[in-house]
């Protein structure tokens, strides 16, 4: 067996980077070959370029559905060494079909872009934007304390309620998102799916709910009650108490 | 429109948590209750079954597995966690046949869950698991972060409780942080101390009454609380305790010590039906 040199130079002219180029200019980012630029950095560029479109969705600039699943993955992974509040949330577009049926697709995607544009607006540089599916998003925000999570999802839903989208010339239109949140649980690694579907429940509640809201996924609540603790020995006392006149045993009062 | 909104399909059974397989943890809702008796014990009864055991003294800054097992090594999981003793220094053969990781008095300073913590002894555990067939982890009781963070590697959970009121409510309290925390949808319960057969099986029934009302598992799964065994009251228990000796060594046909061996049989079928 024979293993090709690493030294051994790599002829561009060999490589077929028609497609590759194309797909660059494409994005409009030059895929051209500027002059006096090595081979290596030509290629290195036209990779680092290529790399960026696979985790980019087309139509909006933000990340797509692989990148998401990248940065959630991480997410996971963090919390379960760090312990910090992340929340997810996922955000539906309301009726997303009448506005496609009604105004033709053209406008769906001015419509999608406009979304978009202002998710990334607002945002802080180290959260996460993405376009999770055919009109739902998605958000990943770190450090976002329990009592905030809520504040910030209304404001997201707000800002997309207020937008004036033009879609043709003298026409605008309105557009209302659904938003279902979780947060990663604490002290446990959990699953980047079991994540998702908690916040899909809630996006599910919020459409159910008569759409344009928010919905978290609420931790729960943990106190025991006077009614819980009543039934907790409802029948148990009689059960385990000793019979009259026998002595209570003395192992009782171990402590180990 | 009208969008028919179902529930999420309950069929796939997802996860909650990934927690590390054959890793178990013993907690209790209220201090007290023999949870580092039976760590010690049921260590012993799995090694007698052929097992490498080992018990992880999770029970940081108020340990006392070394008291139980009359043991007082110079090395700890303290000198782990400085860098001042490798793993393989720190672990001790324990008189029943299983090796211990001891906490040592100088965890105080980690009875707080910081990140260093936590990065700590994820590594510890992460580096014992591929060495024994059971690692138990022998937790502080109640909710603390750090008992909830050592319960949460924990792929089996068992819960010792005794028969009092106190005893179970607080049992109760911590199953159901469990659930709703971590998302766990089964907890074993060892009831210690039980005056009368079939007593244990009877609180875990009315446990369970008051668990399906007022719990749920993982999205919206009922939550189970199974009966792994019950310790009875037993004379003898207190006479091993006092003389700091394994009661499943020292006398294995006492009622509390078949109970035990019992209890480790029941919980090795377990372990080997999630593995295989």
């Amino acid at each position: 067996m024979s293993s090709p040199s690493a030294a051994q130079p790599v002829d561009l002219q060999a490589l077929n980077l028609e497609d590759a180029r194309a797909l660059l200019e494409h994005d409009a980012q030059n895929g051209d070959r500027e002059a006096g630029e090595s081979a290596t950095h030509y290629l290195q560029r036209v990779i680092d370029g290529l790399c960026d479109l696979s985790l980019k969705d087309p139509l909006t600039g933000l990340g797509n559905r692989r990148h998401f699943h990248a940065v959630l993955g991480r997410s996971i992974e963090a919390v379960a060494r760090t312990g910090d509040s992340v929340l997810l949330l996922l955000l539906d577009i309301d009726h997303f079909k009448r506005i496609n049926d009604t105004h033709g697709h053209h406008a769906g995607d001015q419509v999608l872009r406009a979304i978009a544009a202002c998710l990334a607006r607002c945002v802080r540089p180290m959260d996460t934007v993405a376009r999770y599916g055919g009109e739902e998003f998605a958000l990943i925000l770190p450090h976002c304390r329990p009592g905030f999570g809520l504040v910030v999802a209304e404001r997201v839903r707000e800002a997309i309620a207020a937008l004036t989208i033009s879609v043709a010339p003298l026409q605008t239109l309105r557009a209302t998102v659904s938003v279902g949140g979780a947060y990663a649980p604490e002290w446990v690694r959990s699953t980047a799916e079991l994540w998702i579907e908690r916040a899909d429940q809630q996006l599910y509640r919020a459409k159910a709910e008569g759409r344009n809201r928010v919905c978290l996924d609420q931790p729960r609540e943990l106190a025991v009650s006077a009614e819980e603790k009543g039934l907790l020995f409802s029948q148990l006392d009689l059960d385990e108490l000793p019979p009259p006149g026998v002595p209570a045993p003395t192992a009782h009062r171990v402590n180990a | 429109m009208n969008e028919t909104v179902t529930p999420a399909d309950p069929q796939p059974v997802v996860m909650a948590q990934n927690p590390i397989g054959k890793v178990v943890a013993v907690t209790s809702g209220k201090g007290g209750v023999g949870k580092t008796f039976v760590s010690a014990n049921l260590a012993a009864a799995l090694a007698r079954r052929g097992l490498r055991v080992l018990v992880l003294d999770a029970d940081l800054g108020l340990a006392n597995l070394d008291v139980v097992l009359n043991l007082y090594p110079k090395l700890t999981l303290h000198d782990v966690f400085t860098g001042k003793a490798t793993l393989e220094e720190a672990i001790l053969p324990a008189p029943g046949g299983f090796s211990v990781l001891l906490a040592g008095s100088g965890m105080v300073e980690y009875s707080r869950l910081t990140p260093e913590v936590r990065s700590e002894f994820l590594r510890v555990v992460h580096s014992l698991v591929p060495r024994y067939d059971v690692v138990l982890l022998d937790t502080g009781a109640g909710i603390s972060d750090v008992v909830l963070f050592a319960v949460s590697l924990a792929s089996e959970v068992l819960m010792v409780a005794t028969p009092e009121p106190t005893s179970l409510t607080d049992a109760y309290a911590t199953i159901k942080v469990l659930a709703g925390q971590q998302q766990r949808d089964q907890v074993r319960l060892i009831v210690n101390q039980t005056s009368r057969a079939g007593s244990g099986l009877a609180i875990t029934r009315q446990l369970q009454q008051v668990l399906d009302r007022f719990v749920v598992g993982a999205l919206g799964r009922p939550f189970t609380l199974a009966h792994l065994g019950d310790i009875p009251a037993d004379p003898e228990v207190r006479q091993a305790v006092m003389r700091r000796q394994l009661l499943v060594k020292s006398l294995p046909d006492s009622p509390a010590a078949t109970a035990i061996a019992q209890i480790a049989h029941a919980l090795k079928e377990k372990l080997a039906a999630k593995s295989g």
